[in-house]
């Protein structure tokens, strides 16, 4: 193992995380603001990456395609929250769990039934096609490198809006009490819409990114919802500084456990063995830094409400 | 009580509706509508023990298809052993693989029920939203070691070339096959009943209603929901082990997060806490998924539109409409 090789896991990682915090931000916005559980945020994060590889492959540009993913995604949001989602803030969480697992199935089977069951293909923009040399010598794809930084960007841009703009006082107030936002004269479902349609544009952002270096199809959006879910819980639900936190921490074991494991085991075992014994293991570390964490922490890293 | 004995009513014509459906199958020469009932009443076992957990308890588990599927490995993985003569382990003693079920339901309970008490531990220290969360997490967990597992199958899963045995019994008969999985369903909904009223059951209902008086009265709301989530993963998990023998065939999609929806879906279909509810609803959703599922491809998208109103409109599921508003809150 060389450490150049060791350094572009480690980067790897990295970008995962970052991917994995443009959804955990929504989904625990969403959760934070409106105390609501978004099965369908896998549902956006798809609906960015179609829009993104439609719009991508018909006009050539990349970059109207990630406009469009953002777009699409949000629009997506807003009706969803104003048809479905605003029913459901003052049910139970069993009540949201059902009616957006529903939204994912007419999501999920509408997606298929518009552009079949085959995966659309989006290629990396020529621009941010090919490596580049970081210092040290090690070559690294500058896609991802660029993923890193549109995801520090995000990160960075959320911080701003949240603690800077009257738009992320009006969040805040809505998250500790939404009565007395509303006796002041905020239009608390306008807000709420927002807050919504921002999580799904995020997620659309993401799915779009994404896209561009694995296939886009339907479905796709489930295994990052349910990472998402896992950062989410370690980080502690409804804080953003916990979601970018828990999303490092989420993509780098994961990456590194996948790299790792399997060349830790053959230290005491043949190859075959340590291969199908590390991957195997590799699957579920994350999963069992979720149960460390909540045994020291239950309520996650940054605890949102105290 | 007009509603409990149109409930009861209800419940019966259900029970004795889903017992005739096979014999009238066969009759007609339509041996598919056996296996359809049979599937009715394995998902509805399924249901039933989720509904201990989640409609009795309020334990909301977006994770029983790991205990479903894990009982299904349990009886995929004993009758790969048998078939193929090969020991399970050999040291430190040797264990071979089995094909009697009656060997098979208790291993795939304890296994589930195991699972369960691990899952358990780590998210009944939380509620809400975290414990929907981190069910399903850990669920995933097991899926994706199932995936990435090779030495059963991995991602293709597990056949079953021959369906497990029974003493007396033709399992390879699928009415007998059937009366087999509904008399387990009948067994356990009994089961269910009993445990509902008794003392457990009481607490069990306390703890999902008012934590601090039930921890007042000196009862420990932990232990109690632990207990209820490890009966209900075993009822579960022996659900999963039938369906494995059901389709000769166990896969890791026993173990995804859509089996998990789906189980809830049966519980909400039929409404959540009723004795009966995953009966109805399991028998709601195969109707469902043979009409829709023959016309179009697409039919999950019904499915879903279906679920949402269902959700939205009309809560307390089928049982609920027909027999009014449940007894207890």
């Amino acid at each position: 193992m060389t450490s150049a090789l060791f350094i572009e896991q480690l980067l790897n990682g990295l970008q995962f995380g970052v991917m994995l915090f443009l959804m955990a931000a929504g989904l625990t916005l969403v959760f934070g603001v409106m105390g609501l559980i978004n099965l369908a945020h896998g549902a956006l994060y798809m609906v960015g990456a179609f829009a993104c590889a439609t719009v991508a492959n018909a006009t050539g540009s990349f970059s109207l395609g990630i406009a469009a993913s953002i777009a699409a995604a949000a629009a997506a949001g807003a009706i969803v929250e104003i048809a479905v989602i605003r029913r459901l803030y003052t049910r139970d969480h069993l009540d949201q769990v059902l009616a957006t697992f529903a939204l994912i199935l007419i999501f999920s089977e509408g997606t298929r039934w518009i552009f079949g069951s085959f995966p659309l293909f989006l290629d990396v923009p020529e621009l941010l096609a090919g490596p580049v040399m970081l210092p040290g010598g090690i070559q690294y794809p500058l896609y991802r490198l660029a993923i890193i930084l549109v995801g520090g960007l995000v990160a960075v841009g959320l911080y701003l809006l949240i603690a800077k703009t009257r738009l992320g006082i009006r969040i805040r107030a809505g998250e500790s009490d939404r009565a007395m936002i509303a006796a002041l004269g905020i239009d608390i479902r306008f807000l709420y819409t927002v807050v919504f349609a921002l999580g799904a544009a995020l997620a659309g952002l993401a799915g779009a990114l994404v896209g561009a270096i694995q296939s886009v199809e339907v479905g796709m959006g489930e295994p990052v919802l349910i990472l998402a879910f896992v950062v989410i819980v370690i980080g502690g639900i409804g804080s953003i500084k916990g979601a970018l936190v828990g999303a490092i921490l989420v993509g780098v074991v994961d990456t590194m456990g996948r790299f790792l494991l399997p060349q830790f085991f053959q230290i005491f075992m043949d190859n075959v063995n340590a291969n199908s014994v590390g991957s195997a293991l590799a699957t579920m570390l994350i999963y069992i830094l979720m149960a460390l964490v909540l045994i020291v922490k239950p309520k996650g890293l940054f605890p949102a409400h105290g | 009580m007009v509603n409990l004995s149109r409930e009861n009513g209800f419940n019966f014509l259900l029970a004795a509706g889903l017992l005739i459906i096979p014999f009238i199958a066969q009759s007609m020469d339509e041996p598919f509508g056996i296996t359809l009932a049979t599937r009715v009443a394995v998902l509805a076992l399924a249901g039933v023990g989720l509904n201990l957990a989640l409609g009795s308890g309020g334990l909301v588990s977006f994770g029983h298809a790991a205990f479903f599927g894990l009982g299904g490995y349990v009886a995929g993985i004993l009758a790969h052993h048998a078939l193929n003569y090969e020991p399970i382990m050999l040291s430190p003693f040797e264990i071979n693989g089995t094909t009697e079920m009656l060997i098979i339901w208790p291993l795939a309970m304890l296994v589930s029920g195991l699972a369960a008490l691990l899952i358990g531990y780590f998210s009944l220290r939380t509620s809400g939203v975290y414990f929907i969360m981190i069910t399903l997490a850990f669920a995933q967990m097991i899926y994706y070691f199932a995936i990435s597992w090779p030495a059963y199958g991995g991602e293709d899963g597990l056949p079953i070339y021959l369906r497990n045995t029974f003493p007396g019994v033709n399992t390879m008969d699928p009415i007998s096959f059937f009366l087999i999985a509904y008399v387990i369903l009948l067994l356990v909904i009994a089961l269910v009943h009993v445990l509902n009223n008794s003392r457990f059951g009481a607490a069990l209902q306390a703890a999902r209603q008012n934590d601090e008086r039930l921890s007042a009265v000196g009862i420990a709301p932990f232990n109690i929901r632990l207990v209820a989530f490890v009966i209900s993963a075993m009822i579960t998990g022996l659900a999963g082990a039938l369906q494995a023998d059901l389709l000769k065939f166990v896969d890791p999609s026993a173990l995804s997060w859509h089996m998990s929806g789906e189980i809830m879906i049966f519980v909400i279909l039929g409404g959540v806490g009723r004795l009966f509810g995953p009966v109805a609803g399991a028998a709601l959703f195969i109707l469902f998924e043979s009409i829709f599922g023959g016309m179009t491809e697409y039919w999950m998208l019904f499915l879903g539109a279906v679920l949402l109103i269902v959700v939205l409109f009309a809560r307390g599921g089928l049982v609920g409409f027909i027999a009014g508003k449940a007894r207890h809150g």
